[in-house]
């Protein structure tokens, strides 16, 4: 039902020649020739080669944006700035645990922020799931990496198109600024609209666990 | 392995990814997560919503010292954390709870045995021990209560529950767990309030067990 009401952007479609303007609201970024992000192969040089630029260009985009996504939760700007120092320097040390199959840059530091930043209010570490075991020198399945990108874009459309009280509500319970209550009442409604693609990114991500368990 | 069929609820995941959940809760969810691809799946997709979320956030001017400090701290030496694997039937995030160490249980009453992993006002989590074929004395909830099968079974008004499931229990539900007939159970139990015993000597012994 969800696939028929939504145009999908499906790694096996050939690309479509770049639009100019809007024509075609789903197809306009698909690119010609997908290759993976910026933030994908500054991480993954961070990861098997110790890249200190590619981290410095890593620091550069997200630093900043992770000291608004800290302040939001009512911390100053120095002490933000602590946190923000605290995760990138997990990004740097943990860089061998990051799986470009099974998540985007930006959702792997998003969870050592949270971490991070529920560790520091409560005092007490975060209970976090048994981490899966990749093979660190294995080369990644570039195809598999573009896929989880494409997925993660229109996951980004849909985003943007919530209304701005739907959205708002769903970067404050993201942000952990709603009690379990209250994210159990008032999720479903903006939740629903953005399910449908995160179900598209599951059977990929289920078959890739399913990989790492039973090589 | 057995399949896993009373998985976490959404919102309880949608919270958790969110950090919005209390730490016994976390831990049940934690630990449900190490043992259910289904549901790690779910939460990673969270996650990515998460990480959407952070790339489209307006950026915050950063002192301008904050990015040399830390390009120097890069070479410096660090202690890894510890990692706790798995022990058996305890997947690591209990192993953690447990501080690496086997469980020290306390005679319940009736064969059960139970070990608080935490205790404190966000409410408790800890384990308990059945023996097969045993009962847990009848009770109610007066918050939620989320139970984790780590080994064996239980079985109770709301269905059958293997190594894996995750019962679900508020303030709706009275309930008589009794463990399978196969073999002890043991499960991770967390609860925001105390539970509501039927009968008086499990409510008598319920301050000196803070269950």
């Amino acid at each position: 039902m969800l696939m028929q009401s939504e145009t999908l952007d499906r790694p096996s479609t050939p690309p479509a020649p770049p639009a100019p303007g809007r024509a075609g609201k789903d197809r306009t970024a698909v690119k010609a020739e997908p290759k993976m992000s910026e933030q994908t192969l500054w991480m993954i040089a961070v990861r098997d080669n110790r890249d200190k630029a590619a981290f410095a260009a890593l620091f550069d985009f997200f630093a900043p944006r992770l000291k608004h996504f800290v302040m939001r939760g009512g911390i100053g700007s120095g002490q933000a700035e602590e946190v923000v120092q605290e995760v990138m320097l997990t990004v740097w040390r943990k860089a061998a645990m990051f799986d470009p199959e099974r998540a985007q840059v930006s959702s792997w530091i998003y969870q050592i922020a949270r971490n991070r930043q529920i560790d520091k209010m409560r005092r007490e570490n975060r209970p976090l799931p048994e981490a899966l075991a990749h093979e660190p020198d294995s080369e990644p399945d570039a195809g598999q990496v573009i896929a989880l990108e494409q997925e993660t874009s229109q996951l980004k459309r849909a985003l943007s198109r919530l209304k701005p009280e739907q959205r708002e509500m769903i970067e404050k319970a993201y942000l952990g600024e709603l009690t379990h209550q209250q994210i159990k009442h008032q999720t479903g409604l903006p939740l629903g609209t953005i399910k449908s693609r995160i179900r598209l990114g599951l059977d990929r991500l289920r078959h890739e666990l399913k990989s790492i368990r039973e090589p | 392995m057995n399949t896993i069929t009373h998985h976490i609820p959404e919102p309880i995941l949608a919270a958790y990814a969110a950090g919005a959940l209390e730490h016994p809760f976390a831990l049940v969810v934690a630990a449900h997560l190490s043992l259910c691809d289904e549901c790690r799946v779910s939460f990673e997709a969270h996650e990515a919503v998460g990480g959407v979320l952070l790339e489209q956030t307006t950026p915050e001017a950063l002192s301008p010292d904050l990015k040399v400090g830390l390009m120097q701290m890069l070479d410096a030496p660090f202690e890894p954390e510890p990692v706790f694997r798995r022990s058996g039937a305890y997947p690591g995030p209990v192993m953690e709870a447990l501080k690496g160490r086997p469980p020290r249980w306390k005679r319940l009453g009736g064969g059960v045995r139970q070990t608080i992993l935490s205790a404190g006002e966000a409410g408790s989590a800890r384990l308990l021990y059945i023996p097969a074929g045993q009962a847990v004395p009848d009770h109610g909830h007066n918050g939620l209560e989320l139970t984790l099968v780590l080994q064996g079974s239980f079985s109770d008004e709301a269905g059958q529950f293997r190594v894996g499931d995750v019962e679900i229990a508020d303030d709706t539900l009275e309930h008589t767990p009794v463990a399978g007939a196969g073999a002890d159970c043991i499960c991770l139990a967390a609860t925001d309030a105390p539970l509501r015993f039927s009968s008086l000597i499990p409510r008598l012994l319920q301050p000196i067990f803070r269950i």
